[in-house]
């Protein structure tokens, strides 16, 4: 049961097109991310859902029901649809409580519950009440803004990048707390972000835009794995995009023979291997004379639990070549030592 | 609109009736639109403030072209176009340096009292421009031409630019000024890259209120003997009621009034004022000042206020003294007292609801037509009152004889003549508030009229309020519409103070203008206080 259909939808401004015939479906209850660089018309595209713009083509339902079509649109209060922007634009002439309040019918006495509850739901002490919003941190403004939206009970919500404003740590937990709370209400979420690891870990459907157009819809983790091309492989995390020839279910490449999960293809493709894929291991003089790649890591890049190791070897066709490899930092071999690499998994080839 | 079609095709569309809808489909198409109820209000009022204009036009193509250039091209009128035009040149320059030098030293600088001085720079406005020009003429008889009309016209205008300078200078994000600070400027050159820049909307709105001030002022230039085409539109007028003569110079006067504004739209340009950005801003930063310094920054706002209201007083305080107890005529001045405050009241409420729809419209959907509709506006006030009034005069008793000589034929002068007031303070105030929030209130089910209503002019209150005591003011202070259109027996506080002065008894004319100051002080305080009041604090 799809909560959510867009049919070719088509959006320009001033003759530029920001969204170009893009078609997309939301199952009821999942949490989808739209995911893209800036630019790539995701914001365009939430804000024509949300109702603030309207397609100049296409067509848009919510569960069975036309927000957007050829005769005419919805307009935005009377869509039901939460949202909540960037920087949580909450209403500065009033106070938590008032902003919290502010969609539900009745007086701000009446609401006082409703408000106390939604504080509760968000994770936020009943004491911030009566705070206004200046005095708030970023993280609480938006948690508030998620109340507020919440008070509502959308049919929809709509995340315009909303942790992108907050620092590393409290963006992981607001992410993880906002996920339970939207998966525990049963609301169908779509969140907009530029930030990749933010979309893979929140949503149940990846959507990834690039220049007005959808180019690849899916579970993150067949988006990851299996990316449509060789842009999306690079946008969604770090990729090795390597030639290699194809012979019978196995790569020839550079880093040596690989198995792929496509049989039927032969000769040159390209293909992808996640940098988690590749592991270095002590040298191995009888793995060498087996044909195995090894190289000389030539750079270490410290990062903490995971280091960017970078390896020199020589290509099948003996010029220089160097790949980076993820490496557990407790264990980095010294720069100058040599490393075997030995590939795990299957690659992933691009048509 | 026609909701049926939609319906119907809803129901074929979703095949069944599991869903069936709560809302429907507002048969609109593409693109975003302004709600018709602002778009009807805006193009009536435009409708209604073209009338003055329309006027002229048809008495101008009555008249014949032959009468027509006879009496434009005429060595009278090029005298009156440079005196107008060196009165508008000197004047307003002077008004925005004064505006912004005063609302920077009361704002960002820890000037001793500066909330006394600010409140002293907004006083002025509670003295009527003929007011100032009646002190200075009893204080130096000799004063006239162009250098009298331009310093009482400074002195009596320059609060236009300092409020909405000084309002803007508040709401000003201070981490705009951190950056430009961060990114190698000195503290002089934040202030002319960064901060002046975003002054610009106030600047202009405020320059192009004292240029039409200065078009269209008659009282002030009247007595120091400067003429304008208002004053000699007057003169016109008075000698023959309603000739073609005075009516081709208020020709003139409005191509004036076109080039200003023009003027002001090609400089206002369409740059986003609103704070962009996360969160409330801080409070901004004050400049410090050496005690030489703060002695050095004493001395203009000292000056200008013994300029701007010390004469004025001390005149007044004179006159009243030589006028003695006979000048108070209890029940007289009294009536025209009631009669003031119910007029300006009413005037002032009615105006700023009808600023808000074009207000609205030429912030959030600027466009060719809605700049059509806010120039009729600005055309119509920026006509003389007279002008406004004789046409009244002649369509009310054309087509609307049960109006003619009624409260509202007056209350629709003022409505023409102080919309601009009303428009350009409320403009300002909602090209502060984001429309993103207009935006969020729609998404939590409030329709567009309720979104303005309870975000965006929440936020523009305290500007709603600045143009609403600015319009009461201006009402206060009216004279010649007043004198033209309303009922007889109707004697406001500026009709009984012009009578006084023009039978050379300036001494029974002293409490008049005394009870006038005192009712516009309140407004003027309240102004100055809404006008601190930052939204949420």
């Amino acid at each position: 049961m799809n909560a959510l259909e867009l049919h070719a939808i088509y959006k320009s401004f001033g003759g530029v097109p920001a969204v170009k015939d893009v078609s997309l479906a939301i199952a009821a209850g999942s949490r989808a991310a739209i995911v893209g660089p800036s630019g790539s018309g995701k914001t365009t595209l939430l804000r024509m859902i949300a109702g603030f713009e309207f397609p100049d083509a296409g067509r848009i339902a919510l569960h069975g029901q036309w927000l957007v079509n050829e005769s005419g649109e919805v307009p935005a209060h009377q869509r039901n649809i939460g949202y909540v922007p960037q920087d949580g634009a909450l209403f500065p002439h009033l106070n938590v409580a008032d902003n919290i309040g502010f969609g539900l019918p009745g007086k701000s006495a009446a609401k006082r519950q409703q408000v106390a509850d939604l504080l509760e739901r968000v994770a936020l002490d009943p004491s911030m009440a009566s705070r206004w919003p200046h005095e708030l941190s970023g993280g609480q403004q938006q948690r508030v803004a998620l109340a507020r939206a919440l008070a509502q009970r959308p049919r929809l919500m709509l995340l315009d990048e909303p942790f992108s404003a907050l620092d590393t740590g409290l963006r992981a937990a607001m992410r993880k707390s906002v996920a339970k709370l939207l998966a525990e209400s049963g609301i169908t979420t779509i969140l907009v972000t530029h930030d990749q690891a933010e979309a893979l870990s929140f949503a149940d459907q990846l959507l990834v835009m690039r220049q007005g157009e959808l180019v690849q819809a899916g579970s993150p983790r067949a988006l990851y794995l299996h990316p449509a091309d060789e842009e999306t492989a690079v946008f969604l995390g770090d990729a090795l995009v390597l030639s290699a020839l194809i012979d019978h279910g196995l790569a020839y490449c550079d880093l040596g023979q690989v198995p792929v999960h496509d049989t039927t293809r032969q000769g040159p493709v390209r293909i992808l291997l996640r940098p988690e894929q590749v592991l270095l291991t002590p040298l191995d003089p009888t793995q060498v004379a087996m044909g195995r790649a090894h190289g000389v890591v030539s750079d270490i890049d410290f990062g903490g639990n995971t280091c960017l190791v970078t390896v020199e070897f020589a290509s099948a066709q003996g010029q220089p070549r160097s790949v980076v490899v993820r490496s557990p930092g407790i264990d980095t071999p010294a720069v100058g030592s040599k490393v075997g690499i030995s590939v795990q998994g299957k690659a992933h080839l691009f048509a | 609109m026609t909701a049926e079609p939609a319906q119907t095709l809803l129901q074929t569309a979703t095949g069944d009736a599991l869903y069936a809808p709560p809302v429907v489909l507002r048969v609109r198409h593409h693109g975003k639109r302004p709600p018709l109820w602002i778009s009807a209000t805006s193009i009536g009022l435009s409708l209604l403030a073209l009338l003055p204009l329309g006027f002229i036009g048809v008495i101008a193509f009555e008249t014949g072209w032959a009468t027509v250039s006879e009496l434009v091209f005429r060595p009278r009128v090029g005298e009156l176009l440079l005196n107008t035009l060196a009165l508008v040149l000197l004047t307003i320059p002077l008004c925005i340096v004064l505006g912004v030098a005063m609302a920077w030293l009361t704002e960002r600088t820890q000037l001793p009292g500066r909330r006394t001085w600010s409140l002293l720079a907004t006083a002025p406005l509670a003295v009527p421009a003929f007011v100032h020009s009646y002190a200075w003429v009893s204080l130096a008889p000799s004063l006239h031409g162009l250098p009298a009309a331009v310093l009482v016209s400074v002195l009596a205008y320059f609060p236009f630019l300092y409020l909405p300078i000084a309002a803007s200078l508040r709401r000003l994000d201070p981490a705009i000024e951190d950056v430009g600070e961060s990114l190698g400027l000195k503290p002089w050159a934040v202030f002319r890259r960064v901060v002046l820049p975003q002054l610009r909307l106030p600047i202009c709105g405020g320059a192009l209120l004292v240029g039409l001030h200065l078009l269209a002022e008659y009282g002030l230039y009247a007595m120091i003997r400067f003429d304008t085409f208002t004053t000699a539109i007057f003169d016109q007028f008075q000698s023959s009621f309603n000739g073609p003569a005075a009516n081709m110079l208020a020709g003139v006067l409005a191509l004036c009034c076109l080039g200003l504004l023009t003027l002001e739209s090609s400089l206002r340009g369409n740059a986003r004022y609103a704070r962009v950005g996360a969160g409330s801003s801080r409070q901004p930063r004050m400049q410090r000042l050496s005690v030489r310094g703060k002695s050095l920054a004493l001395v203009l706002p000292i000056c200008l206020s013994v300029l701007a209201l010390g004469v004025p007083l001390i005149t007044l305080g004179n006159w009243l003294i030589a006028g003695g107890a006979d000048a108070w005529n209890g029940a007289k001045i009294l009536d025209a007292l009631q009669q003031t405050l119910l007029l300006a009241g009413v005037g002032a409420l009615l105006t700023t609801c009808a600023a808000i729809p074009v207000a609205w419209l030429s912030v959030r959907a600027p466009g060719p037509l809605q700049r059509l509709l806010e120039s009729c506006n600005y055309i119509a006030s920026s006509l003389p009152g007279i002008v406004v009034a004789l046409a009244l005069v002649t369509v009310t008793i054309e087509f609307a004889r049960p109006i003619y000589q009624t409260v509202v034929t007056v209350l629709l002068a003022y409505l023409l003549m102080f919309l601009p007031r009303a428009l350009v303070s409320l403009r300002a105030g909602i090209a502060q508030a984001p429309v993103e929030l207009e935006n969020i209130a729609r998404s939590l089910g409030r329709s567009p009229a309720q979104a303005l209503w309870r975000v965006t002019l929440k936020l523009a209150a305290p500007s709603a309020a600045a143009g609403a005591a600015m319009v009461f003011l201006g009402i206060t202070n009216e004279l010649t519409a007043t004198l033209l259109l309303a009922p007889s027996g109707t004697r406001t506080l500026a009709t009984g103070f012009w009578a006084m002065t023009s039978e050379i008894d300036y001494a029974a004319a002293a409490p008049y203008a005394l009870l006038m100051v005192l009712l516009s002080l309140p407004l003027t305080a309240l102004l100055y206080y809404q006008s601190k009041r930052t939204a949420g604090r």
